[in-house]
């Protein structure tokens, strides 16, 4: 596959090459003339897709964590707010990806209309239904997170007579990053999980589509290619469980809830 | 001599499963500035709950605070606490918990190098300048609660508030924290409310020393006077007849007239009840 590869970049290299050769060579007949660059139209490799993969899950991780940390703290501080709150979050939190996926394609398809796009519809598709899974176990620990904060430093907050933005800043979100954390940790481990599911039915060319493809083109060397893409992806979980742990290890002071 | 602080018919009721429960019923009590008040009760007698209801973190039901004039009704720094577990901040070092306050009291009149100076300086206080850069976790009990002091003084506040301060420390430890705290309040003539369980430690650091009845419906049994000069020092007072008077006194009104009924009653501590009902 990395011969497989190198090919592809070779010809990716080759086209860009001819291309500015030939725009050179028209130039120099007609200067009046527009140049069109055309972007390179072969298959994306294995590599290429892992890359697509990940920018994907990232992106819709961020966007669930951006949605997912704020709104818990907000549920944490208000138990109005979490009662509010809490059955809509226990009935979306057990829905399946690939009941998000239908949903989200629709939407996408009917509102993200442009002659231009910035990025692929499947692409969209995906992270969303990425963020719409992932968003569950982050917003959980969070609010579970800031409602154990300890009475002690509510108090003594309360003394200073810290008003709510540095409340929340000053002893809030200290006390909870290490609940919030294992949330991120849980969040990240499902959104790459469902990435790969919803790559497949969304054909956005991640590792999902991959997998699709081998299984499709019924190749002799599919289930061998089939069974790599299995332990490349179990292996890039891995590494970005590890990578969260890190990232963990580096921001919150309690380093006694950053041991597994 | 007009009382700085002021609890006039203070009473306190909480709402429960099984029906009202009144805590605390007609305290009444005036503290003079640069006094030091000890109060002291069995478990149950609603003494946290006299010290948040003048810190403001509990509503009285019945009667109220007045602080130099002024209703308390909210907390605030001039009613600085030291709680029991000394409540610091575990991410932030020493230095750091003392300066969150300092900032935020006197982030207006202030200037960044005189909050520098005047954290380092609180801290010195206590004798915590050698470690003031470290945090909670790797300091012992004693330290910290000599931190969680130090914040509090460095609010400078009218009253000092100090709920149990030394009794999660051990014996010698909390010997030298007194000595500390004896040292302080004459240096700086600060007003002191202080909860206790330890009758020595009532009559060695009080002016006065005020027993509470037992709950329900708990209110001041006693008020006695300790006329020990100062300063105090513990070994010469340990056969003084003025000292060892006050103490007999105490232990009689704790164990004569006020003996605990046991069973002890579910709710064993005033102090969980204040700490479950936040506003």
């Amino acid at each position: 596959m990395l011969d497989e590869h190198q090919a592809s970049r070779a010809k990716e290299a080759a086209f860009h090459e001819r291309q500015e050769k030939y725009i050179a060579s028209r130039l120099a007949q007609q200067p009046e003339w527009e140049p069109v660059y055309r972007s390179y139209t072969g298959a994306p490799t294995f590599f290429d897709q892992i890359g697509t993969s990940l920018i994907t899950v990232m992106s819709g991780f961020l966007l669930a964590s951006m949605i997912a940390i704020p709104l818990g703290i907000f549920i944490g501080l208000s138990s109005t707010a979490h009662a509010a709150m809490n059955p809509l979050i226990q009935l979306f939190k057990p829905v399946s990806p690939l009941a998000w996926l239908p949903l989200v394609t629709m939407v996408v398809s009917a509102v993200y209309v442009t002659d231009d796009p910035l990025v692929a519809k499947s692409f969209l598709t995906s992270m969303f239904t990425v963020s719409l899974c992932c968003l569950w176990p982050t917003l959980m620990n969070t609010a579970v997170g800031v409602t154990s904060v300890s009475q002690d430093l509510t108090n003594v907050s309360r003394v200073l007579r810290l008003n709510a933005m540095s409340h929340v800043r000053k002893i809030v979100l200290p006390s909870a990053l290490p609940m919030m954390f294992t949330g991120l940790r849980l969040s990240l481990g499902i959104a790459w999980m469902v990435l790969i599911a919803a790559e497949m039915l969304a054909q956005n060319p991640g590792l999902g589509k991959f997998v699709w493809d081998e299984f499709q083109n019924g190749r002799s060397q599919s289930l061998g290619r089939i069974m790599v893409a299995v332990i490349v992806i179990g292996l890039i979980g891995f590494l970005l469980d590890r990578l969260m742990l890190m990232l963990q290890r580096a921001l919150v002071w309690d380093k006694s809830s950053v041991q597994r | 001599m007009k009382a700085l602080l002021e609890l006039s018919n203070v009473g306190m009721k909480f709402d429960t499963p099984k029906g009202q429960f009144e805590a605390l019923k007609d305290v009444n009590l005036k503290i003079e500035s640069g006094e030091f008040v000890s109060l002291i009760g069995h478990s149950g007698c609603g003494k946290s709950t006299v010290l948040n209801i003048v810190a403001g973190l509990l509503q009285a039901t019945d009667g109220g605070v007045i602080l130099d004039k002024q209703e308390v009704t909210e907390p605030g720094p001039e009613r600085a606490v030291v709680f029991q577990n000394h409540s610091l901040l575990p991410w932030l070092s020493a230095f750091e918990n003392v300066e969150l306050a300092v900032k935020q009291v006197f982030k207006k009149t202030k200037s960044k190098a005189e909050i520098r100076d005047w954290v380092a300086h609180n801290l010195e206080l206590v004798h915590m300048a050698h470690a003031m850069h470290k945090k909670p976790d790797e300091i012992s009990g004693g330290m910290k609660q000599r931190v969680g002091i130090a914040r509090a003084l460095a609010m400078q506040p009218q009253v000092l508030l100090m709920d149990e301060p030394f009794g999660a420390l051990d014996a010698l430890t909390r010997a030298h924290l007194q000595d500390s705290l004896m040292e302080i309040h004459a240096q700086l003539g600060t007003t002191v409310i202080m909860i206790t369980h330890d009758v020595d430690e009532a009559v060695l650091l009080s002016d006065r020393i005020v027993m509470m009845t037992n709950g329900p419906s708990a209110t001041i049994g006693e008020i006695l006077d300790v006329k020990l000069p100062r300063p105090r020092d513990r070994l010469a007072l340990a056969d003084d007849p003025t000292f060892v008077r006050c103490r007999q006194q105490v232990l009689q009104f704790l164990y004569e007239k006020q003996r605990k009924v046991e069973p002890m009653p579910k709710r064993n501590s005033a102090n969980t009840e204040g700490v479950r009902k936040r506003a």
